[in-house]
């Protein structure tokens, strides 16, 4: 798609080729403002990005993976039909990664799972998955980020940092973005975090409640009980005064909207989806008195894409089991986690994520003693170890497509730089043609089923 | 040279084209129905079968962020309803929101071949396309609310009508949009400070705006941009006692212009409170009969599970309280809301089973075929899947008696439906459910089976049990292809986006992009879609301005 589009840019006598309107693949705040300078058909300088979405695009050339196949050097060709052979054979394959991709290539991944009867999950599975159990449990009420520059007057930031990982997000959206009915920026809002110790976001906060760890569950239990008019005969809940809840309380039920952002210092503590099932039954129940919304800092790169297109494909967000021949949906089972540690995969291919790296090393190991095949821009500890490694176009810089941003609106990447090899997409289209060519017996590829599909 | 069919022998329904019955010969030429075929054809034997165009579905909601928000916060719909893959098609799940393939494959098996998404958020839309594009077989379409839209609202406070025009031209252009949605207009905007509006005159929070100003604007847009379709509209206070004086309201407020109220069943509602829950359908269908200008579908409500999902973010936070159900709430910046909450009809409960009745007075007491149809505004009032069985009811004056046995006893003293002899038939069921909806569209090529026309076809077996005879086509064709042979898929194809072309009445004020970007988090630029992201659409142009 957005590589027919690809650069409408201008160029100035210099022959630099200024690329406007360019969004950042980095992460899930998704600022489309950024506006790249191309010289020569290299990148030369980025304006507007942060530090990490800056580097991302300065140091798109560095560290590129290489094509091989068990460590030897080989052609992309070579590779696909190694992959093919891998996908064709393996009885109960894994399909993993997909946070640092573009819309089109996840899509390719269902596909190649539906065909193979693969388990797909990703990223998710291993950051906010919690968030979204705690979502089919009770719900949420929440909002797009616009919504909170236009109009948020309390904003919580509890248990994420913002001002590293997500580092645009309070000048664009949440604190001294102004906005509809916040005019003044900062000054129309009063911002509160709440962590386990003082982070970068804590400077940005007018206020710091700092709780002792894995007492979320807790804290906001305790809220909401005294929110229900509950008298708590107690005089400190999760290392903090209750008089300090108090307070707390007063300020939400007064502000006129309130949001109360959540990160893995929610999802990945003691009561992992407990706690947000906790949080997000008070926030609902907030709203009797106000109006009071939140949402989860998600997003490294597409991963809140990934699991739109998996639930519109399956019908479930994550952890997708297609074994039977349809989608399958059980976390504790067809999470990846699981499924390595308990050895129960014989093949894996990993697509723009690097989970040799992330993984505690026993769950790494079983996936280093299996035929594993990596589809990556960049070399990672997973390329190093992969059977089949499959270099790429890297997504929102070199190929072009769709990401969302935290809050599940969509937004165009451009291709700004061309490069040598396959989108993730291209690639995964050749595995699946070969693959369904290897299952109609070597009669070649039937009728793609679903045109739309691709 | 392409594809040359033709159906011989079969009862013809083509009430569009005054036939009703008669045996009739079909021949298609490359996708369309032709006068002669130019070469030899293959040959569909209708004997003893009953032929008639491709269902349309005016109202539905199959594809939408909120569409899918649906899909991953209810696991527990999906589980009992695995679809799997067969030769050329992918699997999926089933259940009251379908993934997306499996929504293509359930709509075809039951001979519809057309069908329109409800209510999109402009800023979503990128992504209902490309749920759309993973919907097989069907054409569709999709309409986009605008009835809360900050920026709309904003011009009607400065008084400046001609830029709303240009703007909502602007926005279908940019958005590929088939036409105008309104939903609760001046409520959802109230909602964002957890607010509602409980009439027409009430002002909305710092717009100083009313819903019926709403209303006048953006019907007078619609027709000064000679939309195929009229304004779509899902009125204030659906589902809350006593809105019948509302919903009559509304529609006296746009008294002459062309107007879809959607969903009617769920604003006929009589009663001062829960208590007091009753039915004013006859009041609303002696409305609408006396008023050509009106066109409605019904959102019939269906026993069992069912999900609801609307833009009307208030009715879902009352929806939460009254159910104690799980509760999804996405307010969209600058344009409008979205709450969703499963919900189960019961035929016990005298609410439910009070709707169900209402729903179906309306089908019986509204006299013109071509002004209501099919609904069951999926999945609020239940999934699409169950059109057989309300064709059933609708046809069927014995198999409603039975049903009256068993449903809630409020029914009989309530509701004047156990008085209702009425029997659909067969060409009225052909118009409530493919002409009518067609022509209320401005399909001019699809709901009829004249010249010309798209050759999208069903042909369903004889059968006295017409639950039966509507859920088991024998063929289903589209676009002259055949895509269900002996009730059975046998391949799936890509089905089109359906987009409407305004005329052009200028370009946005330079000023536009400013103000744009002040309201939302994109860029300007970024918002609008390119036409060749969308790889299989046809362009419906707009007609003259009425």
């Amino acid at each position: 798609m957005a590589e027919a589009a690809a650069v409408k840019g201008v160029k100035d006598a210099k022959d630099v080729t200024v690329v406007e309107g360019v969004t950042c693949p980095f992460c899930g705040v998704c600022c489309d403002d950024l506006e790249v300078h191309v010289v020569d058909g290299k990148i030369k300088d980025v304006k507007n990005a942060c530090v990490l979405g800056k580097d991302t695009f300065m140091h798109h050339l560095e560290g590129w993976a290489k094509p091989t196949i068990k460590g030897k050097p080989a052609t992309i060709d070579e590779c696909i039909d190694a992959a093919a052979e891998i996908l064709a054979k393996a009885k109960y394959p894994l399909i993993y990664g997909l946070d640092s991709t573009e819309l089109n290539a996840q899509r390719k991944a269902i596909e190649l799972a539906d065909l193979i009867g693969a388990n797909i999950d990703h990223t998710s599975s291993v950051c906010h998955a919690p968030s979204l159990q705690a979502v089919q449990t009770v719900g949420i009420s929440s909002c797009t980020v616009g919504e909170v520059k236009n109009r948020a007057d309390l904003v919580i930031f509890w248990g994420c940092n913002p001002a590293e990982a997500h580092p645009r997000h309070a000048s664009r959206y949440s604190v001294t973005a102004k906005g509809l009915f916040t005019t003044k920026g900062k000054k129309d809002r009063m911002v509160i975090n709440v962590d386990v110790r003082p982070t970068p976001t804590t400077r940005m906060a007018d206020a710091f409640i700092q709780i002792k760890p894995n007492s979320d569950y807790e804290v906001f239990s305790a809220l909401r009980a005294m929110l229900r008019g509950h008298e708590l005969d107690c005089v400190e809940v999760g290392g903090v005064a209750i008089d300090e809840w108090k307070t707390l309380l007063e300020k939400m039920k007064s502000s006129k909207f309130g949001i109360l952002y959540w990160g893995m210092g929610l999802t990945m503590s003691r009561g992992k989806y407990l706690n947000v099932v906790a949080l997000l039954t008070l926030i609902q129940e907030l709203n009797r008195c106000t109006k009071f919304l939140s949402a989860p800092m998600r997003g490294h790169g597409n991963v809140v894409g990934m699991a739109q297109v998996l639930s519109w494909q399956t019908g479930y967000p994550f952890a997708v089991n297609m074994s039977r021949g349809y989608p399958r949906f059980n976390p504790g089972e067809y999470s990846v986690a699981d499924l390595l540690a308990n050895k129960e995969v014989d093949a894996a291919l990993i697509v723009a994520g690097d989970a040799i790296g992330n993984f505690p090393a026993k769950t790494a190991e079983h996936l280093q003693s299996i035929p594993m095949i990596a589809i990556d821009p960049k070399e990672s500890e997973t390329t190093k170890v992969a059977t089949v490694v499959i270099p790429t176009a890297q997504a929102g810089i070199a190929a072009g497509g769709m990401l969302y941003r935290m809050d599940h609106i969509p937004l165009v990447m451009k291709k700004v730089v061309d490069s040598p090899y396959p989108s993730d997409r291209e690639v995964l289209d050749r595995i699946i043609a070969k693959v369904s060519a290897m299952k109609n017996g070597g009669k070649g590829a039937p009728k793609p089923a679903v045109k739309g599909g691709g | 040279m392409g594809r040359s069919l033709k159906i011989v022998g079969g009862d013809v329904y083509d009430p569009a084209n005054g036939i009703s019955g008669a045996v009739k010969e079909i021949c298609i030429q490359d996708g369309k129905i032709v006068e002669s075929c130019k070469g030899p054809a293959e040959v569909i034997d209708a004997t003893n079968l009953v032929v008639m165009p491709g269902g349309v579905d005016i109202h539905t909601h199959i594809a939408s962020p909120a569409v899918n928000a649906a899909r991953a916060f209810r696991p527990e719909d999906h589980r009992h309803e695995p679809v799997p893959k067969k030769p050329g098609m992918r699997s999926g799940v089933g259940g009251t929101v379908p993934s997306t393939f499996a929504t293509g494959y359930l709509y075809t098996k039951m001979g519809y071949t057309t069908v329109m998404d409800a209510a999109n958020a402009p800023i979503g839309v990128r992504h209902t396309h490309e749920e759309l594009i993973d919907i097989p077989i069907v054409d569709k379409g999709l309409y986009i609310l605008m009835g809360n839209n900050e920026l709309i609202l904003k011009y009607l406070k400065a008084g400046e009508m001609e830029k709303i025009k240009r703007y909502v031209a602007w926005l279908l252009k940019s958005l590929k949009g088939y036409g105008i949605k309104l939903v609760n207009p001046g409520g959802v905007e109230q909602w964002k400070y957890g607010k509602d509006v409980e009439g027409l005159d009430d002002r909305i929070y710092y717009w100083d705006v009313t819903a019926r100003q709403i209303l006048k604007a953006l019907s007078w847009v619609n027709e000064s941009l000679g939309l195929p379709h009229p304004i779509h509209l899902h009125a204030n206070r659906l589902g809350i006692p006593n809105n019948y004086l509302t919903t009559l309201d509304t529609m006296r407020t746009l008294e002459g212009s062309r107007l879809h109220m959607a969903h009617i069943q769920f604003h006929s509602y009589g009663g001062e409170n829960w208590g007091g829950f009753c039915s004013k359908a006859a009041e609303v269908a002696e409305y609408i009969n006396a008023h050509p200008n009106i066109t409605t579908d019904i959102g019939q409500v269906v026993f069992g599970d069912a999900t609801t999902i609307t833009a009307d973010g208030p009715w879902q936070y009352r929806l939460y309280k009254l159910s104690k159900n799980k509760w999804y709430n996405l307010d969209v910046e600058v344009e409008t809301g979205c709450g969703i909450v499963p919900y189960t009809y019961r035929e016990k409960n005298y609410v439910n089973a009070i709707q169900w009745a209402i729903g179906l007075e309306l089908f019986l007491l509204i006299r013109d075929p071509w002004r209501v149809f099919l609904s069951t505004d999926h999945p609020n009032g239940g999934p699409f899947i169950f059109y057989p069985w309300v064709i059933k009811l609708l046809m069927d004056k014995a198999f409603r008696a039975e049903m009256l046995k068993r449903v809630h006893k409020r029914v009989l003293s309530d509701t004047t439906l156990p008085n209702l002899d009425r029997e659909y038939t067969l060409s009225e069921i052909a118009i409530i459910t493919r002409a009518g909806p067609a022509r209320a569209l401005g399909l001019t090529h699809k709901g009829h089976l004249g010249v010309g026309a798209d050759a999208d076809i069903t042909i369903y077996p004889k059968d006295s049990d017409r639950e039966q005879m509507f859920e088991h086509p024998i063929y289903v064709l589209k676009d002259g292809e055949i895509v269900l042979r002996e009730g059975e898929l046998v391949g799936s194809r890509d089905g089109k986006l359906l987009f409407v072309v305004p005329p052009d009445v200028g370009e946005m004020d330079p000023e536009f992009k400013t103000e744009f970007e002040n309201f939302y988090t994109i860029e300007y630029e970024n918002f609008p879609i390119d036409a060749e992201d969308i790889p299989n659409r046809e362009a419906i142009p707009a007609g003259a301005s009425r």
